[in-house]
């Protein structure tokens, strides 16, 4: 029946007007990250189990589920490991599924990955784009069809992104993946993505839209709760986009960044949201456990380890969400809770307790062992009294007896941890020593985007054989009597946010904390200004006595306040601040008068805030910041009305903010008027006005009036002279 | 040819990744991938029957492990095991016959063997099958004989066999190959049109005027309700929705397409309802050899309803869904427990999964199937006709044999 089914496709074909081209997929064998360290220096990352399986047959398996027929996987770092995997799996001989390698040792991103299969010409028409580390149950046939419709009517509709929705932690700004929150700007109808911007900015608490975008777009919705998934549809033109842009080295900051800015070519990207599908990338240890726990709840169904058993072993599912292989022992007074996986061939000793974990084939636990939320891979020993919370521990790990694991520790392949011996939180654990010099700059790729190639030295696969061999000389005893493993030094700036990615749970005071500042974040904003051109503004300029009279004030006054007190801490030129609060004036739409009056506001405010003893000694402080600071001012006090303003502004502060002026009030006029800041007209409509007030508007004017009256009989004088 | 072990392997991956559903599906295909593996088995000089329930058994052990809630998959597998036994009994039982024949008339026994009149196992199993329906005793001591004889052969068939087979090369082996391929096209056809079969039924158990409830959906059942429409029976139907994949809309749809009056209720209001409710008719996934029932989840209470009123609960199910197993802690091992999306919006409640920051204690259980213990059940409606749950354990031994319940051990004599 092959034969004729053969040919018969062949015929079909020939009246296909339309060569048919198998669906492809690249599947990137490498994260080109160091999130996984110090696990991935012995093992690629596509490999380590995730509930018992490495992760890429996961990726594998969905893609053949989905309808690929083809897939290229790249490797990179240990890509002898992958290959090797591959070729011992069944995944090289399966009918209608084509699995093909491609090897190569000097790529640093998945930039450069693309643009290696690029010449290699092996994809031909649409693909799929996904990492090794994915994990979803999507099907693609709804989002391959909207991309060829899309495709059919513009060409420039080069990839769909498929994009979940996921509520983040408002408090740490984080996915429950570990990873940023996601801004992403949508047009709601046509569902191209408009924004995309993964590192934003929390301090300042506002986002950054071009002006063109909301022009250019009727609607456009912007969602901070869509998850990527990492999962992308792709027309053949993104890898020549790649070759074209030899910089493009990440696949989100700079491709997807690079094409929305990019108004030139005029190429196109649109999301596809998928609802009751799972899709999930494992990008950080705190990744690696929720998708785990999503996979033990059954979100990723039929990828679920009792359905699909990749080895030769089958796990049943029991009551309460208990994974159990076959041939465990388990002493009848240990204890399994819910949710936990057991893997094939593990002995459990009396009285062990293990909640919420997952444990691989062939581990040994004693008695009174304690494990609460671990991941415990392949061959373990684990010996009596030892308490485990929150860890990874890799194939081969032994841990002595009494000893234990604080939360977030991850301990790498065959470490020896020694009796009695306590890590230390967040601690990583590994038999080879922290790279020093490489990891720099592989950080560099990813934090940096404009020096991403510097010295890209391959790493990739010397380094896990040759090191592994000749570091085995007795790493010193960092882990108590017996044990082997150097516990690597926390990285500069790493530590902070080490709880974000670990596995461990984040701690209630770190949630406290983070829930702290967001409400300082929140106050800032609410009281603040949306819209904020200065931002760095230091929090410690602000006075805290002013805060009662903030609210009064609208926020252009405080806007000019913060600039002008800028400009005198830091010694700005006086016209680059009359620049400055021009663009204020124009931001805000007010006029000369508005200008005049906050700045001269801000002076006085400035004055009065300069330590002072007495009466005296303000008027020579506020004597001293006009004479210096004329120029800004008078700017704006062409007209008689903005002068006007700048009186009425001061009888303001003299009975409200800053009362110490109260009986200052005739002397500083007087020198105004001296400086030439305020006219003699200004002053004396400024009188008439107030003569219809009430007596007490009146205080100022009286206070004034022998000055006024001098006013009055000056210009007489003059005429007589 | 394709090679049997690509169409195995197939048939295994598509069981594995849960793309096919549905009993009636997947025993009709498991039932066509034995029958091409049953032609395509080299058949030895000796012990054919052995070989070829050997090969049928490595791949229904696979089947059975690539989906074991899946009943179907086993079901067929044992058919065809059941089948291959019977075909060799009746070779072995003629080719007896015949050397008794032969030693007195001395004739050209492999001419003479062909034209011999055999009535193939097949036949004689599917006219029991038939004069089942109403089942008296004489069909039952007739079936006795049969059914004593399988275990007797099987034990000591070994050398019995081997003594024969020394008589008529080769030219059985083709034969017993090509009656079971025979029987095995027979019971595809018995599967697909087992529908028309439960059908005809109709008339005698849906009456006028009554009220049927229903819940999710189910092939047999539409077709059922539909045959007594085309009698000119004039009822109601109740459709349950059957959270949470809400086949019962189809269902629903469907109905009132062909012109039946049909209310959809929630699955919480089945209790509500059933007093006005003359019968409850519904599909099963498998029926257990003890007469409980695997069935859509939510039928465990409408059972529990239809007792409490004294409904008539019928269940219909075609002959592939009978399982000669008896159900041991149904609810967990004979049960598969699917995506929680089906229940919930991930993204909506994907903060109170969060387990890192403080969340983390929702979970969604969401199983596919109930236990409906025997004693709720009222009849059930097989293409051989309505039967008693009691009597589910006969009707199983007639289309088993008890040598294949367990498909996973392999005989020992085996190789």
């Amino acid at each position: 029946m092959g034969a004729p089914k053969k040919s018969s496709a062949r015929v079909s074909e020939d009246h296909d007007e339309l060569v048919r081209v198998p669906l492809q997929a690249i599947l990137i064998a490498d994260s080109f990250t160091t999130k996984f360290r110090p696990i991935t220096l012995e093992r690629p990352k596509v490999l380590l189990p995730l509930v018992n399986a490495p992760m890429i047959n996961y990726t594998l398996t969905w893609l053949e589920s989905a309808g690929v027929e083809e897939v290229f996987v790249f490797c990179c770092a240990h890509s002898k490991q992958v290959i090797n995997y591959l070729e011992k799996s069944e995944w090289f001989n399966q009918p209608n599924f084509t699995v093909t390698t491609i090897e190569s040792q000097n790529s640093v991103s998945a930039g450069d990955a693309l643009r290696v299969i690029y010449e290699r010409n092996v994809i031909h028409g649409d693909f799929v784009l996904v990492s090794g580390d994915t994990v979803s149950n999507m099907s693609l046939t709804q989002a391959l069809l909207e991309h060829k419709e899309r495709k059919k009517k513009d060409s420039n509709a080069v990839m769909t992104m498929v994009i979940k929705r996921s509520k983040t932690n408002p408090a740490i700004h984080q996915s429950r993946l570990g990873t940023d929150e996601i801004f992403m700007a949508i047009d709601p109808d046509t569902k191209q993505l408009l924004y995309y911007e993964d590192k934003a900015d929390y301090s300042k608490g506002t986002l950054h839209l071009e002006n063109s975008l909301l022009a250019d777009n009727p609607s456009l919705s912007l969602h901070h709760d869509k998850q990527d998934c990492y999962i992308d549809i792709c027309s053949p033109e993104v890898l020549s986009l790649f070759t074209d842009n030899f910089d493009y080295q990440h696949l989100r900051r700079h491709f997807v960044k690079g094409l929305l800015v990019d108004d030139i070519m005029g190429y196109k990207i649109f999301v596809h949201e998928i609802c009751s599908d799972y899709a999930a990338r494992i990008d950080n240890f705190r990744s690696y456990d929720t998708v785990s726990k999503d996979i033990i709840h059954r979100w990723t169904y039929p990828l679920v380890p009792d359905v699909m058993n990749f080895g030769n072993t089958t796990t049943k599912l029991e009551r309460q969400g208990i994974y159990r292989a076959s041939e465990i022992s388990q002493s009848q007074s240990a204890v399994v809770g819910p949710f936990s996986v057991i893997g094939f061939g593990t002995k459990i000793g009396n009285n062990t307790k293990i909640l919420n974990s997952v444990v691989g084939e062939g581990c040994k636990i004693g008695s009174n062992v304690h494990i609460e939320g671990c991941y415990i891979w392949d061959n373990v020993t684990i010996e009596d009294g030892c308490k485990l919370r929150y860890g990874i521990v890799c194939d081969g790990v032994t841990m002595k007896s009494g000893s234990a694991l604080e939360p977030g520790v991850v301990l790498s392949f065959k470490v020896v941890v020694g009796k009695e011996f306590v890590v230390p939180t967040y601690s990583q654990v590994s038999l080879l020593q922290q790279p020093i010099e490489e990891d720099s700059d592989e950080e560099l790729e990813y934090a940096d985007s404009t020096s991403a190639i510097t010295s890209t030295l391959d790493k990739s696969d010397g380094e896990s054989d040759s090191e592994l061999s000749d570091t085995h000389f007795n790493p010193a005893s960092e882990l108590g009597f017996g044990g082997v493993g150097y516990i690597w030094p926390k990285c500069e700036g790493g530590h902070e946010e080490e709880w974000r990615h670990s596995v461990a749970p984040i701690t209630e005071d770190k949630i406290l904390e983070a829930v702290k500042a967001l409400e300082d974040e929140l106050e800032l904003i609410l009281d603040g200004n949306t819209l904020p051109p200065s931002g760095e503004l230091k929090p410690n300029s602000i006075d805290s006595d002013e805060d009662d009279n903030d609210d009064l004030r609208d926020d252009f006054d405080k806007e000019v306040e913060e600039t002008f007190l800028r400009a005198v801490h830091e010694n700005i030129q006086e016209n680059h601040l009359t620049l400055e609060v021009n663009s204020l004036k124009l931001s805000y739409n007010k006029i000369a008068a508005d200008c005049a009056g906050a700045l001269f506001y801000a002076m006085m405010k400035y004055a009065v805030d300069m330590p002072h003893s007495s009466a005296e000694r303000l008027t020579q402080n506020v004597q001293a910041v006009l004479a210096k600071w004329k120029k800004v001012l008078t700017s704006y006090l062409n007209d008689m009305d903005e002068q006007i303003e700048v009186i009425l502004k001061f009888e303001e502060m003299c009975l409200e903010s800053a009362k110490e002026y109260a009986p200052l009030f005739a002397q500083i006029l007087h020198y105004m008027y001296n400086e030439d800041i305020i006219e003699e007209d200004a002053i004396l409509s400024w009188e008439d006005e107030k003569k219809e007030a009430d007596e007490s508007d009146k205080v100022f004017v009286k206070q004034a009036q022998t000055f006024i009256q001098w006013l009055k009989e000056a210009p007489e004088e003059d005429e007589e002279e | 040819m394709p090679d049997v072990h690509i169409l195995v392997n197939e048939f295994v991956n598509q069981l594995k990744k849960r793309k096919i559903e549905g009993s009636q599906a997947t025993a009709k295909q498991t039932a066509e991938l034995l029958r091409s593996v049953i032609s395509q088995q080299r058949v030895p000089q000796t012990n054919q029957a052995t070989a070829l329930i050997n090969a049928v058994r490595a791949v229904g052990e696979k089947l059975i492990a690539a989906n074991p809630v899946e009943l179907a998959v086993g079901n067929i597998a044992r058919r065809v095991l059941h089948i291959i036994r019977e075909e060799d009994l009746s070779l072995a039982t003629a080719a007896i016959a015949d050397l008794e024949l032969s030693a007195v008339s001395d004739d050209e026994d492999d001419v003479e063997r062909d034209d011999y009149p055999v009535l193939s196992a097949a036949a004689v199993a599917a006219a029991a099958r038939s004069t089942l329906r109403p089942p008296s005793l004489q069909t039952l001591l007739e079936d006795a004989p049969i059914s004593a004889a399988i275990p007797h052969t099987s034990s000591s068939g070994g050398d019995s066999e081997g003594k024969s087979r020394s008589v008529d090369k080769g030219s059985r082996g083709r034969k017993l190959k090509h009656d079971v391929i025979e029987a095995v096209n027979e019971l595809i056809q018995d599967i697909s049109t087992c529908y028309e079969q439960i059908a005809e039924q109709a008339v005698e158990h849906i009456h006028q005027n009554e009220v049927i409830l229903t819940l999710g959906s189910s092939k047999t059942v539409l077709e059922f309700l539909c045959a007594a429409k085309e009698k000119k029976r004039s009822f109601k139907v109740f459709v349950a929705e059957g959270a949470p994949r809400y086949q019962g809309h189809l269902l629903a749809k469907e109905l009132a397409a062909r012109g039946l009056q049909t209310t959809v209720i929630t699955d919480s209001a089945v209790f509500a309802m059933i007093s006005r409710v003359n019968m409850v008719i519904v599909g099963a996934h498998a029926v257990m050899a003890n007469g409980g029932v695997i069935a859509p989840v939510g039928l465990n209470m409408v059972a529990l309803a239809a007792q409490r009123h004294a409904v008539p609960f019928v269940v219909l199910a075609g002959s592939h869904k009978l399982c000669p197993l008896y159900p041991h802690n149904p609810e967990v091992l004979l049960n598969e427990l699917r995506s929680p999306s089906e229940l919930l919006d991930f993204g909506e409640f994907s903060d109170c999964m969060d387990s890192a920051s403080g969340g983390g204690s929702l979970h969604v259980v969401n199983p596919t199937f109930d236990y409906v213990p025997p004693k709720l059940v009222s009849l059930f409606i097989t293409d051989t006709g309505g039967h008693n749950p009691s009597y589910m354990y006969r009707l199983i031994a007639d289309y088993y044999s008890a040598d294949d319940l367990v498909v996973k051990r392999r005989p020992v004599t085996g190789s």
